[in-house]
């Protein structure tokens, strides 16, 4: 038979499904959701910032289902996401109210607050474990017991986070160390902007695109590909002097949404309701740049990036603010100062969906294009 | 299942597929314009019909029967897969009939029976902007649509024929769209441009990666661009034949014959095949390939 190759479709998409359940199941172990979502702690981030969609449990169960591939994991989330109605827009966060689980600078040794190293894989060695094998659910509950028993960590570190701890964080969150340096007269003062964000998942984006537009595609871009440019822009495509990072933050942020029946209340003079707490990686970098002086005269300013995703996951966020004050730059010379370079090629689902696309049939336009061969030859 | 009640009819939620019809309505009033729209993340990959499908979804009703084809073939995987979905999420009905179809999505081809006023073509498009190869940056394209500024596509031709002597586009050959924006008619083979001309059907190409929906109106004038001196080309059909239901005049596969090694023909559209091999027949289908 074989007329035509891919006849018989509907029988064998369903025979590769179940394929596909059976790679899930072969070793006779079904995952655990809620384990997954406890102990796969960094790849929930991951997708949860990829997919733009902060739901720990359901990126838990899209991570099962996707086997732990991240880029179908998101795709999942993703796919979900679109079917959700989007009935409000929550207040600007402000990271500095955020409750502080780890904060810290490279810029100066002792900043307002100290130096907090919280939970970080740093300073580990990368040495495997081979104790974890052992672990049980009753090792692990004692094990946090008596950790909790002898350190006073914030306890109230759970998805169920009330207002009231929203509302016990410290009074006055401790002054950024970028205050410092801005005090000095040392970073290029901006103009506050708080023109409306546009939303890049209601509006397609248009060129040149708005700062809001910039973050919020660097925020969902796909970690390897946020960090690849991030790190192009680092090694001199882009960066020419050595960057530092000014604060580095990591903690949970509450998320009010303005009461929608009160006037004014967009723009958050009115009443607003507390409706969650996200924990996020928010990251200030320096970038030092040369400004011309006019009459031959350069100096050296520190130029503000900003990176931040949700969860934990420092190495986008530090990718994404190099990559941010790249394209602030209004410089073009290296392909990540260039928005359509950066942004159009950061989006997991778009650059997996269109490179996984060739593995589509594409009789037709082969044979298309072996016609015109062809008579480009006869002709010549 | 609890995945039907996790998700709406058509997928979307109405609010969404109202933006999407938004978007096609403007595509509709300015024929041949690409219209950036909120493409929305689907169950299926970018890149691999999400544009189309969007569309689709947003204008299916319960009364729709649909057609869905991928590179001609009604069975190819992808068509299935996203049959399988609009079904699942609608419970419409499908046809292998291009004639019976109220909308028929499709990958790379136009079927081969003429299409009717009243039913709507929905082609899946990868990249919307026929100009791209000329120029990278998607602010400077806008630019040139704007300004109805084409040479650049004329001059890829151009190149092309001090090449190789002739125009040596593939699929995708750009067309003028009622004498005002170049198009790219998606991955189409040349053979299908004519098809576009002045077709009784609607005609929309959506693009979900790329975010732009864009379309050819009932009767709009197609025209694929050429030289005076080098007229437009469609595939050499020359003394090829379908092997199965004798059609000539129609786009085939090129078919490696098991036994022979030698090259033999057949329909590229399925479905007009299956219909003429059962006419011939007078019959059910006797002739299996």
């Amino acid at each position: 038979m074989g007329y035509i190759a891919v006849r018989g479709g509907a029988e064998a998409i369903e025979a590769s499904i179940e394929r596909l359940k059976y790679e899930r199941l072969r070793k006779g172990r079904a995952l655990d959701v809620g384990a997954a979502e406890a102990g796969l702690r960094a790849l929930v981030d991951q997708v949860m910032a990829e997919a733009s969609l902060y739901d720990e449990g359901i990126a838990a169960l899209s991570i099962k289902q996707a086997e732990g591939s991240p880029e179908e994991a998101v795709f999942l989330m993703r796919a979900y996401r679109s079917t959700l109605p989007r009935s409000h827009y929550a207040l600007a966060v402000d990271t500095r109210a955020m409750r502080v689980e780890r904060r810290i600078s490279a810029s100066f040794k002792d900043i307002p607050g100290g130096q907090l190293l919280g939970a970080s894989a740093d300073y580990t060695h990368r040495l495997i474990d081979p104790s974890l094998r052992g672990e049980t659910d009753e090792g692990a509950v004692a094990w946090v017991e008596e950790y909790l028993g002898r350190v006073a960590i914030d306890a109230c570190d759970t998805n169920e986070a009330s207002e009231d701890s929203a509302a016990s964080r410290p009074e006055a969150p401790p002054a950024s160390a970028i205050d410092y340096v801005r005090s000095l007269g040392l970073i290029e003062e901006r103009q506050m902007d708080d023109a409306e964000p546009r939303d890049v998942t209601k509006k397609a984006i248009e060129f040149p695109a708005s700062r809001s537009e910039r973050l919020q595609i660097l925020a969902r871009g796909q970690t390897g590909a946020v960090t690849a440019l991030g790190y192009a822009a680092l090694r001199g495509y882009g960066a020419t002097l050595h960057p530092t990072v000014g604060e580095l933050r990591v903690g949970r942020v509450a998320v009010y949404v303005p009461d929608p029946f009160a006037a004014g209340s967009a723009k958050g003079d009115g009443d607003a309701y507390y409706v969650g707490e996200l924990r996020i990686t928010a990251v200030e970098t320096l970038v030092p740049v040369q400004v011309h002086k006019g009459r031959g005269k350069t100096e050296i300013e520190f130029v503000l990036g900003f990176g931040a995703c949700f969860g934990q996951n420092e190495t986008k966020a530090i990718a994404m603010s190099l990559l941010d004050q790249c394209l602030e730059s209004g410089d073009k010379r290296s392909a990540v100062q260039d928005e359509e370079f950066v942004l159009l090629h950061v989006d997991s689902v778009e650059a997996t969906g269109f490179i996984s696309h060739l593995k589509l049939p594409h009789y037709v336009t082969f044979q298309s294009k072996l016609d015109s061969l062809r008579k480009a030859r006869g002709a010549k | 299942m609890n995945r039907e009640r996790l998700y709406n009819f058509a997928f979307f939620d109405e609010g969404s597929k109202r933006e999407v019809r938004r978007a096609i309505l403007k595509a509709v009033a300015i024929p041949g314009y690409q219209v950036p729209f909120a493409s929305r993340e689907m169950p299926i990959a970018r890149g691999w019909g999400t544009g189309g499908l969007q569309i689709t979804l947003s204008l299916v009703g319960k009364e729709d029967v649909i057609k869905v084809i991928d590179q001609g073939a009604d069975e190819s995987v992808n068509a299935v897969s996203i049959k399988r979905l609009v079904v699942g999420t609608t419970g419409i009905r499908t046809t292998d009939d291009a004639r019976e179809a109220t909308i028929i999505q499709s990958r790379h081809r136009i079927p081969e029976f003429p299409l009717a006023r009243g039913q709507i073509l929905v082609l899946q498009v990868p990249m919307p902007e026929p100009l791209r190869f000329v120029e990278s940056s998607e602010y400077a394209t806008k630019r040139l649509h704007a300004e109805k500024e084409y040479s650049g596509a004329y001059l890829a031709l151009f190149e092309e024929i001090m090449k190789y002597g002739r125009v040596a586009t593939g699929a995708d050959h750009p067309v003028l769209v009622h004498d005002r924006y170049v198009m790219a008619p998606s991955p189409i083979p040349r053979f299908d441009n004519p098809k576009m001309m002045r077709c009784e059907a609607l005609i929309l190409l959506g693009a979900g990666r790329e975010k732009k929906i864009y379309a050819v109106p009932p009767f709009t004038k197609v025209a694929s661009l050429d030289f005076e001196d080098h007229p437009f080309e469609v595939e050499s059909l020359e003394g090829r034949r379908c092997r199965r239901c004798g059609a000539r005049e129609v786009f085939m596969d090129e078919i490696i014959d098991d036994a022979s090694g030698g090259a033999e023909y057949q329909c590229n559209d399925a479905s007009y095949c299956a219909s003429r091999t059962r006419a011939r027949a007078g019959a059910p289908a006797s002739g299996g390939g």
